[in-house]
């Protein structure tokens, strides 16, 4: 099936079948590899994307559901001023280990300030409950997300 | 290309050669074939400087996350005196003739480097001034750098890197073992906080793991193995893989009987990932009978119980008379601890991309902690020359020891070789937690006693692990007869059984004493309690009062007092009142060269739920941390690791195969389990030594002796079972 894509604010032609997760429409035949391949079944969180602003996990949505609405990867979500903000506080606090969850983090954490500018302790633990972080880099997430939404960060 | 010097004496040489780009520094100390130079490393690594100023510097190591792409090229750039802002990284490949080892295990990048890196920086920087000085006939000695550029103060002069590099080829090599290297007060990169050299990359999605390699022409493959370890494929119907649309070969493999080379399976090759993928589910395939097919967890754990009531195998250690020293002591305890098989799950899958060249050479991406071992095994199986075979090394979604093994390296290679294309393999979550190198489960059967003083006087291990026999135990599961608190307690007896495996294990991040620290801190916890004193107390007075104990390269006892008294202190050990279900544990475990003390916070609910509220960490690695930001990362890292540990992670063997899939039955720690953790490092006169793992042993027996103060029950059994904790 020929399917047009929008990603990243460009619409993109994949032909693939109608059961192909959207993590490998935009992984093989797109080449777009920042969201990343974990678990498969939507228990780690690494290939969040945005579909219309909302955080999905791509490995478990078959490009069939996916129809006209925007999609937005990591590679896109610098355009977005809230994106941006969570980027640049993801490299000040030097958040990575290894980095491969990053990009889903990175998602997950935009989504929830862009509902919650300013998120309690609670609402990190909600909203990022989904993306593993396998290095652990939890404190400084959480420490990131916080500089990110202009609240204090312990050292 | 570098030559290889052999003889009876170290030279060290450098190669020089003018380029385009700048020039090419070469630093190489072969090693010396004598075996009077046992002991002495190969010292490899460049630097190019461009005309620019720009200095590119190799990083040599795997980059699994533990920093090392930074943090090495941190100690050339420091000695080199070039400013951080000019300095660009490029990841090696596997070049072992020119780097030496190349690998990313047992925290060894900083000690092994400390010296030798900084002294690559030190030699550049002699050779840049000593072409400043011929250029200005002056005395070198008069010459100082600052900036990227060398100064001569007397004449007012200055000429920057860039400009002296190319005259570099004509000055003679400073010796790297005399070469002046800085005071580290002087130090204006090492010990200042460097975020990642990828961190842009990495926050923006780019590129740069195994997974994202993308080849012309380029297929995907998915490989199926038998659950049970080594089983051969006795029958498979392809028809219905091959009919799949998009998939284009499956083929049955035979592979081999070694459990860490090419085991039997059947590969399926498509034009994307997920037909392959699909393909792999439409395979029918029978496996032949296996003997370990009737191995399981729970029958390990009735053996082990069985040996228990044994004499051991091998007594690996007899110190004084435990007997009489048991019969003699106020108190006595026995103990039996437990511990199950773990899985690494990296978040990034297994993956490897493979491509063979017309003229029969093979050309490997590859996110491997250890790529030479890769080549080796890949060579052997497929029976070429290390030569032909070029293996890139990319940034590894996490190792955690995993990636020493090469097992999906060279499943790549004979699946691209039988395609005839460029292949990229890569693994499901479930293939990567059936497919691993586990953690080897264990058992120590304890008994210990402490006299009216409250001192430890006798300590028996039987240690029940894996292998052909006690001398041949499997990978990670041995311990070595000098484990704490040998040579501290006056009669130790060390006993070791084994149990045959089929299941291949090898190291997880702190191998042996991810495990071993587990039980012996925990089992220290109730024998201060049955001495009726303060565990911190209790494990200073254990600790004695001498320096080394073992001798030269043995146990610095001092060094581990220091941080069991900084982190009580920063905990504020028994100055704090605790809330109902709330407890506070202590543990310590020297291990990669690190002392590292901890002490964890836990509140356990009515429900058994247990929730960890704050670990704090004592470390003392040495003199100096090279990068603080990296450094507090691992060590946070490594701790909330060992939580996972203690609170979720277990595989089970059921008939001869792991019985757990993905993340929903193998569960990692999430942001709500996660504390905070607290970490303090103690600067002391030793030479600085790695982090990726001493932070982690410690962190399981604090918690677990932290819900032993919160609720009185005692975890003798990983991992915990909420049940066994409710109110």
């Amino acid at each position: 099936m020929a399917y047009e894509l929008n990603v990243n604010g460009k619409v993109l032609k994949a032909d693939v079948d109608p059961d192909t997760p959207l993590l490998w429409t935009l992984r093989d035949t797109l080449g777009i590899t920042g969201p990343k391949f974990g678990c498969g079944v939507g228990q780690c969180g690494a290939c969040t994307v945005h579909l219309d602003g909302r955080p999905i996990r791509s490995c478990s949505t078959p490009v069939s559901a996916i129809g006209a609405a925007k999609i937005t990867t990591i590679e896109g979500i610098g355009a977005d001023p809230v994106g941006k903000k969570v980027q640049a506080a993801w490299a000040e606090l030097d958040v990575a280990q290894c980095g491969y969850c990053q990009p889903g983090q990175i998602m997950s954490a935009t989504a929830l300030l862009k509902s919650k500018p300013k998120p309690t302790d609670a609402d990190i633990d909600a909203a990022m409950s989904g993306n593993i972080c396998r290095c652990a880099t939890y404190n400084r997430i959480r420490a990131a997300i916080r500089r990110a939404s202009g609240q204090p960060v312990e050292a | 290309m570098t030559m290889q010097l052999t003889g009876a004496s170290r030279r060290d040489f450098i190669q020089a050669s003018a380029s385009a780009a700048g020039l090419f520094l070469s630093f190489s100390i072969a090693p010396k074939a004598a075996a009077a130079d046992a002991g002495v490393k190969p010292l490899n690594a460049y630097v190019r400087v461009a005309p620019d100023g720009i200095v590119t510097i190799m990083a040599k190591n795997p980059e699994i996350g533990q920093g090392v792409k930074t943090s090495l090229p941190m100690l050339i750039a420091e000695e080199l005196d070039v400013p951080w802002e000019n300095v660009r990284i490029e990841q090696a490949d596997n070049d072992p003739k020119l780097y030496g080892r190349q690998f990313a295990g047992g925290s060894m990048a900083t000690p092994l480097h400390w010296e030798e890196l900084r002294r690559v920086g030190a030699v550049a920087r002699a050779m840049l001034i000593q072409a400043a000085a011929v250029a200005w006939n002056c005395p070198a000695g008069e010459c100082t750098t600052a900036g990227g550029m060398v100064i001569h103060k007397v004449s007012n002069r200055k000429a920057s890197y860039g400009s002296l590099a190319a005259q570099c080829a004509s000055v003679p090599v400073p010796d790297a073992r005399t070469v002046p290297v800085k005071d580290p007060k002087d130090y204006k990169i090492i010990g200042r906080a460097t975020p990642q050299y990828d961190t842009a990359r990495i926050v923006t999605g780019q590129p740069l793991f195994g997974i994202d390699v993308r080849r012309p022409g380029m297929l995907y493959a998915t490989y199926e193995k038998a659950g049970v370890f080594g089983a051969k494929v006795a029958s498979c119907d392809l028809a219905g893989a091959k009919s799949v649309k998009g998939v284009r070969d499956a083929f049955v493999v035979e592979g081999g009987t070694s459990l860490s080379g090419l085991l039997p399976g059947v590969a399926v090759v498509g034009e994307s990932w997920w037909a392959a993928r699909k393909g792999r589910e439409k395979l029918a395939t029978k496996w032949a009978d296996h003997p370990t097919a009737s191995q399981s967890s729970e029958g390990f754990a009735k053996r082990a119980v069985e040996l228990s009531g044994r004499a051991p195998q091998k007594v690996v250690r007899n110190d004084g008379d435990v007997d009489q020293a048991l019969k003699a002591a106020a108190k006595t305890v026995k103990a039996a601890y437990a511990y199950p098989f773990l899985a690494h799950v990296p978040m990034e899958p297994m993956n490897c991309t493979a491509e063979f060249h017309p003229d029969g050479k093979l050309e490997i991406w590859a996110p491997t902690q250890n790529p030479e071992g890769g080549r080796q095994l890949v060579a052997h199986t497929l029976g070429l020359q290390p030569d032909d075979i070029t293996i890139h090394m990319t940034r590894c979604g996490g190792g955690f020891g995993r990636r020493l093994s090469n097992d999906y390296m060279v499943e790549a290679a004979w699946i691209a070789r039988a395609a005839k294309a460029p292949v990229k393999l890569v693994w499901t979550r479930e293939d990567d937690i059936r497919h691993d190198f586990y953690r080897p489960a264990g058992f120590h059967f304890f008994e210990g006693g402490v006299d009216a003083q409250g001192n430890l006087v006798a300590w028996q291990d039987h240690f029940v692990t894996f292998g052909a026999s006690p001398d041949e135990p499997a990978s990670s599961a041995g311990m070595a007869p000098t484990e704490f608190p040998a040579r501290f307690v006056p009669n130790c007896r060390i006993g070791v059984s084994t149990m045959p495996l089929g299941v291949p294990t090898g190291p997880l991040r702190a191998p042996g004493s991810n495990a071993i620290a587990f039980a012996v801190q925990s089992y220290i916890d109730e024998l201060a309690h049955a001495a009726g004193a303060d565990p911190v107390a209790f494990r200073l007075r254990l600790l004695g009062d001498q320096k080394m104990v073992g001798g030269a390269g043995g146990y610095n006892a001092e060094r581990m007092r220091g941080v069991v008294r900084a982190v009580a202190e920063m905990s504020g050990w028994g100055k704090t009142k605790l809330p109902p279900r709330t407890g506070m544990g202590v543990a310590f475990h020297f291990s990669h060269l690190g002392y590292f003390a901890e002490v964890a916070r836990v509140h356990v609910g009515s429900d058994g739920t247990v929730k960890p509220e704050k670990v704090w960490v004592a470390a003392d690695v040495g003199s100096q941390i090279v990068n603080p930001s990296g450094a507090m990362n691992q060590v946070q890292g490594a701790v909330i690791d060992g939580l996972s540990h203690v609170l979720f992670q277990k595989v089970t063997i059921e008939n001869g195969a792991v019985a757990q899939n993905n993340f929903y039955d193998y569960p990692v720690l999430r942001m709500a389990d996660a504390p905070p953790v607290e970490v303090k490092f103690l600067k002391t006169a030793y030479p600085p030594t790695g982090l990726g793992e001493p932070a982690l042993p410690p962190a399981l027996p604090a918690l677990c002796n932290a819900i032993f103060a919160a609720t009185g029950v005692r975890i003798r059994e990983l991992p915990i079972q909420a049940k066994l904790l409710k109110a």
